[in-house]
């Protein structure tokens, strides 16, 4: 198994980092900042940090604020409250003006693993990718998070950027630069494509070492950008595939697999989905026990290959 | 452009009454209720307090207006046409497909600050201008009007809090106090106690006026100016429909529509005030 690092941590330094030479950065939270990680900025640039207590909405109507007078703001909060409460918040006054807002989903899916399901955010990604002029990235890993949040700082528009909360494996190098919508292939094979991200990436590549066993050869690609979609790079890596399987941390109405369907619309590829199948999460001891009982799962991702060749 | 003379304000109030009816138009419909009550305030903002011009409408040192009860944009847009932001023939575009004018404020409209018009989100954009105003140790004040049906929205209060504990002295609001909304009275739990007496408990400085007492709005806006480690409400008492003798105190008139003889009162309603 590879290493594993936390993308939350990652993304609190990096922000510090990019904080020390961009004045214009600035951070908001409710009340989360020692989970989501912007209190790394909170205590080097306490001005440039605004604590507005447990008040989504107007945070991020302050955020549009900020943005409006030169500033790029970082929004911080769960996924579950930065996408879900302040929802007409983030349309009206930041999506409708295009204005230059990042919003940190924190603790997204069902990483939150023990809170239960008020904290558990598998809608974020559908809510998120319906509003227009919204750029909507999940990171794979630590490494990723850094380069998205370097990315997004040179990109002007509203971004949504979902993070775990737990460790993930280390799968993508810590150099390079991300590029806004693009996949990224980890692994070549022409029966099956698997299209995932966030942590189901690594169980992508685990449930391609097990179908390879079986003779399946499997290509997996990383898709941590859902909006904009990668159309034409999905199109033509399913171009000699026998099927394809999508994988998510997140529904199946509205995510990364209602996304690849529509890329595919008109590509005769038989498709199935691994998610969360319209349902909310619950408390659990463990995150792995947790996904397990949401068939987020290695498992689930074979039998779903092994399906579209029987 | 900033207009000194009392009465000289009073009739630009007028003319931007005049420009309220050109936007609404006839057998059309529009916001003309709450646009009326507003139409002194806007009018005292924009040619007699902030420092704006049109020839330089992103000056990082121009004071802001939000209108937070967007659906009365009307007056703002009349105050824009007439202080030179965009030809006044825009108005009876007004609402058409491609206008710059829109329903509800946007941005893409030379002098429009920020999108409102969902309730109860301008208090908090203007906080956050205000905060980047602290930052940045930039002079420019942000006022944002509010309707007092608008209050009901809790954003607002969690604005309130967060103005108070950031001492915005930066900021004002400005409740537009007509004591209606569209489906009638304000509900009772608004108008309870008052709402200066909200405003105190929550920390603010708090003043109220006569909202078409154009002496008052001036003076209030001046006094404001002045105070210091806290934001300022200005709560000013107003007539909806103010100036359109049919239309006033009347719910039914917030977005209505005018038949030409309704037109033509009106605009004689208003030259006679």
């Amino acid at each position: 198994m590879a290493n594993k690092a936390s993308l939350r941590e990652a993304y609190g330094q990096e922000l510090l980092e990019l904080a020390r030479k961009d004045q214009q950065i600035v951070a908001l939270d409710a009340d989360l900042s020692k989970s989501t990680m912007s209190c790394y900025l909170a205590e080097e640039f306490p001005d440039r940090f605004f604590e507005m207590g447990i008040a989504e909405q107007n945070m991020v109507s302050v955020a549009a604020g900020l943005a409006l007078v030169g500033k790029i703001p970082f929004v911080n909060s769960f996924a579950v409250f930065a996408a879900g409460r302040p929802y007409d918040q983030i349309r009206q006054g930041i999506a409708l003006p295009n204005l230059n807002v990042k919003i940190i989903g924190s603790s997204c899916g069902l990483s939150d693993y023990g809170d239960g399901a008020t904290h558990q955010a598998v809608e974020d990604i559908a809510i998120m990718r319906s509003i227009p002029n919204m750029t909507v990235i999940s990171p794979v890993d630590a490494n990723e998070t850094k380069k998205v949040i370097r990315a997004v700082l040179t990109y002007q528009g509203p971004v949504y950027i979902r993070l775990h909360r737990d460790e993930l494996p280390v799968i993508t190098d810590e150099a390079g630069e991300f590029t806004i919508g693009k996949i990224e292939r980890l692994r070549t094979g022409k029966d099956i494509a698997i299209f995932a991200n966030g942590i189901m990436v690594s169980m992508a590549l685990a449930a391609a070492e097990k179908l390879a066993e079986l003779g399946i050869t499997v290509k997996v690609l990383n898709v941590p950008t859902i909006k904009p979609l990668d159309a034409e790079g999905v199109i033509k890596e399913v171009r000699d595939c026998r099927g394809v399987v999508t994988a998510e941390e997140h529904s199946i109405i509205g995510g990364l697999g209602s996304a690849i369907s529509v890329a595919l619309n008109k590509t005769p590829v038989p498709l199935e989905r691994v998610g969360v199948n319209d349902s909310f999460g619950q408390s659990s001891e463990s995150y792995q026990k947790l996904l397990a009982a949401y068939g987020l799962t290695i498992e689930a991702i074979v039998k779903a290959s092994k399906g579209l060749l029987s | 452009m900033k207009i000194r003379d009392i009465n000289k304000l009073e009739q630009k109030a007028k003319a931007i009454r005049i420009n309220i009816l050109e936007s609404i138009g006839i057998n059309k419909k529009g916001h003309l209720g709450g646009s009326m009550s507003s139409a002194d305030l806007v009018t005292a903002l924009y040619f007699y307090k902030m420092q704006h011009s049109p020839a330089h409408p992103h000056h990082p040192d121009r004071d802001r207006f939000i209108f937070s009860k967007g659906h009365s944009v009307l007056a703002q847009y009349a105050a824009l046409a007439e202080a030179g932001y965009f030809p006044k023939t825009e108005l009876k575009q007004t609402k058409t497909l491609g206008s710059i004018l829109q329903g509800h404020p946007e941005r893409d409209t030379p002098g429009i600050e920020a999108n409102t018009g969902s309730l109860g989100q301008g208090l908090s954009i203007g906080l956050g201008m205000a905060l980047g105003g602290k930052l940045d140790q930039r002079n420019y004040q942000v006022y944002v009007i509010l309707g007092d049906g608008e209050l009901a929205e809790g954003q607002i209060w969690e604005a309130v809090l967060a103005a108070r504990s950031y001492q915005l002295d930066n900021l004002v609001a400005i409740v537009d106090h007509n004591k209606l909304q569209a489906s009638g009275p304000l509900k009772e739990g608004l108008k309870f106690g008052g709402l200066n007496s909200k405003f105190t408990a929550f920390g603010w400085h708090t003043m109220e006026i006569d909202g078409h007492n154009m002496e008052e709005i001036i003076g209030a806006l001046d006094l404001v100016g002045q105070v210091k480690g806290t934001p300022a409400v200005i709560i000013a008492n107003t007539v909806k429909g103010k100036g359109v003798l049919f239309a006033e105190n009347k719910a039914e008139y917030h977005n209505v529509s005018l038949n030409q003889q309704q037109f033509e009162q009106a605009k004689s309603d208003i030259a006679n005030l």
